[in-house]
């Protein structure tokens, strides 16, 4: 028997009815996209459940948290520094914004020519079916794209709460001083809401928590190097995207599970596709819960993702914060280091980004490599060119594909992929 | 061996038939509102060892056909173009709602390829549309273009945009030919724009049912730089490079 969640949705605001055709409509397309994969890791139970449960006891957790004064905080992007919120024994969460809903409603803020991402989280607040949304205690936005930075200026009517958070649009040593300052703010908002200080043990058990969190993931994508390929590209993308919802050190023991598991499979000679199915690595923009349809494309041609180059992937996880400092400001510091990092298209120059595409595509042993950009979003579409010259001279085949949430081009983009993968085969 | 090439396009269905590696049958049909059933007249009576498919409806064409073996567009006119023109290094291909740019090896690997949005501009449709607009048919749209001597300038090429530029080009008293021209034109540039995503290399082979075109094919010569060739049948290339793949297979 299922839990009546009902009344806590009431409670949180959300327009039931509209809520229960979005979960009808999620729940068939997890059903057609991720249980008939074929040979899934057992491990994968768990993030079916998860999935399964997505607007229900993962909410019930965070509304039981805030009953003990916990605080949640909503966020859309890999820049907010998940080791402060926790410091603070908050909880952080992303929000959702990967499928058009109520997109009539989002127009009549938003031109029309606005990316799927900012549209999506637009319909899902202004049609009421987002209860992490209605869960926050503060919702974060951050200055990255011209799209998002202005969206949040009519945004912040929409939600009770919002902290803008300014960002730089280059690593130097402004930009570092800038998100230094930012972070230091976010830090002093926070200790307002919980009414907690920031601690140098609460920072740095923060910093150890999302460190393991990314470890876990850091050796998911080692595992996904072997031929064949243990797990699937859509799991892998499920793992990248409940990273976003999930408690953290739960999450953590269930990718750590999982991760056993495929190193059983691996020495087995084991995996979901036959040994040498062509390999792709996704890159490009974020792929939030459930924009699946690129993948599943992929994967339906006979091709297996091997990594994502994105938010929702690598881009997102790839570096730890170092924890040897004995300060806050060291911890703090630390912390940006991390951050500025991340090889975001908003940053100019970006080249560190390309760098990495080619270094996971060879420790990935992918043989071409997809972009994938939303449309309407300039950085990451602009930069896709240069990406895709420079991919290209280094031997690795690489197709552009500009979409967004619509299904009508579903058709065009399986001749693209498929030929694609007919290029790859040689 | 007798082995069939069908390519489902969205305009026209197309089937080539070839025995012991020459063509023995080519039919072509509008695809209308029931592919299959244009399928099925197609292949009704045709006798076959081995038939492979392509096109928008090739997957729906293997639910009802399933010995079928199924490529992609790409492939299909890398393999034809190839056989037609030796030697071939680029093809560009204008169908009805998709236009295409190939690079190809020399030997029909294909090295890169490039195709339009997801929108209609640069494609046979969207000629369709605007000889409407104009009220010619196609035949006269084409050689309405052939008869201008200059070009009005379209500046749009979204479909609907451009259709309106039509009108009012019309209300305000520009000759039909020269319209007719500008439009050839705008899809001319719009196919050079797309094939410079790939190296374009001579021979270059111009396919599609908009190859049948051929101010646009001079037009798109000159855009490119480069001579094209137009092979005979330019259209049922697609699936003359199935029967061809059908045939390789085999061996």
């Amino acid at each position: 028997m299922s839990t009546d969640y009902r009344p806590m949705w009431k409670d949180l605001g959300l327009d039931l009815g509209a809520h229960d055709a979005l979960l009808g409509v999620l729940g068939s397309l997890y059903e057609q996209t991720f249980t008939k994969q074929p040979n899934r890791p057992a491990g994968m139970s768990y993030f079916d459940f998860v999935m399964s449960e997505v607007h229900g006891l993962r909410i019930k957790e965070l509304v039981d948290a805030k009953q003990t004064g916990r605080k949640v905080v909503g966020a859309f992007c890999t820049f907010v520094p998940e080791e402060i919120v926790l410091a603070l024994d908050g909880i952080l969460v992303g929000l959702c914004a990967g499928a058009e809903f109520a997109t009539a409603e989002a127009e009549k803020l938003l031109p029309r020519n606005t990316c799927a991402l900012i549209k999506g989280f637009f319909g899902f607040a202004l049609a009421r079916v987002c209860p992490y949304l209605s869960a926050s205690d503060v919702i974060v936005g951050e200055n990255t794209c011209d799209g998002k930075k202005k969206a949040y200026e009519i945004f912040k009517d929409l939600v009770p709460r919002l902290h803008v958070m300014d960002l730089p649009q280059s690593k130097s040593a402004e930009g570092r001083a800038l998100i230094r300052a930012e972070f230091g703010r976010f830090a002093a908002y926070l200790e307002q809401l919980t009414g907690k200080k920031l601690t140098v043990d609460g920072l740095r058990k923060g910093i150890a928590t999302v460190n393991a969190k990314r470890s876990a993931m850091h050796r998911l994508a080692r595992l996904r190097a072997a031929d064949p390929a243990p797990i699937s590209g859509l799991d892998g993308l499920l793992m990248n995207q409940v990273y976003f919802y999930d408690d953290p050190v739960r999450f953590t023991g269930s990718v750590n599970k999982i991760c056993d598991e495929l190193e059983q499979r691996i020495e087995r000679q084991e995996g979901v596709f036959a040994k040498g199915t062509p390999r792709i690595l996704i890159s490009g923009c974020p792929m939030a819960v459930p924009n699946w349809k690129l993948p599943a494309i992929i994967e339906r041609a006979g091709a297996v993702i091997v990594g994502e180059e994105s938010c929702v992937g690598e881009r997102g996880t790839q570096h730890l914060t170092a924890d040897q400092g004995r300060t806050l400001d060291e911890l703090m510091d630390a912390i940006v280091d991390r951050y500025l990092k991340i090889d975001c298209a908003i940053f100019t120059p970006n080249t560190s980004r390309v760098e990495h595409i080619m270094r996971m595509a060879k420790d990935l042993h992918a043989q071409g490599v997809i972009h994938y950009g939303l449309q309407f979003c300039s950085p990451y579409q602009v930069e896709a060119g240069p990406v895709e010259r420079r991919l290209e001279k280094e031997g690795l085949p690489t197709l552009r594909i500009d979409t967004d949430y619509g299904q009508e081009d579903v058709g065009q983009l399986q001749t693209r992929v498929e030929a694609f993968i007919e290029r790859l085969r040689g | 061996m007798r082995s069939a090439g069908i390519d489902i396009g969205s305009r026209a269905i197309k089937l080539v038939l070839v025995d012991e590696g020459r063509v023995v049958l080519r039919a072509v049909e509008d695809t209308g509102s029931d592919p299959l059933a244009v399928c099925q007249r197609l292949v009704d009576g045709v006798a076959y060892d081995a038939i492979v498919g392509t096109g928008y409806g090739r997957h729906l064409f293997k639910a009802h056909w399933p010995a079928t073996e199924v490529i992609s567009e790409i492939k299909a006119v890398a393999v034809g173009a190839t056989t037609l023109v030796a030697g071939c290094r680029t093809i560009v291909d204008i169908g009805g709602q998709d236009s295409k740019a190939l690079a190809l090896d020399g030997n029909g690997k294909v090295r890169k390829f490039v195709m339009n949005d997801r929108c209609a501009a640069g494609t046979g449709k969207f000629l369709e549309m605007m000889a409407t607009a104009l009220a010619y048919t196609r035949e006269e749209f084409v050689a309405a273009a052939g008869r201008a001597a200059r070009a009005e300038s379209l500046t749009s090429m979204c479909t609907v945009f451009a259709e309106s530029e039509v009108v009012s080009l019309i209300a305000r008293g520009a000759a039909k030919e020269e319209i007719a021209l500008g439009v050839h034109q705008s899809v001319a540039s719009r196919i050079a724009a797309l094939a410079g995503g790939v190296p374009v290399e001579e021979p270059v082979v111009f396919t599609g049912g908009c190859a049948h075109n051929p101010r646009l094919a001079s037009l798109i010569s000159e855009a490119v730089k480069h001579p094209l060739r137009v092979p005979e049948s330019p259209q049922t290339v697609a699936a003359l490079g199935c029967a061809l793949y059908g045939v390789a297979e085999r061996r």
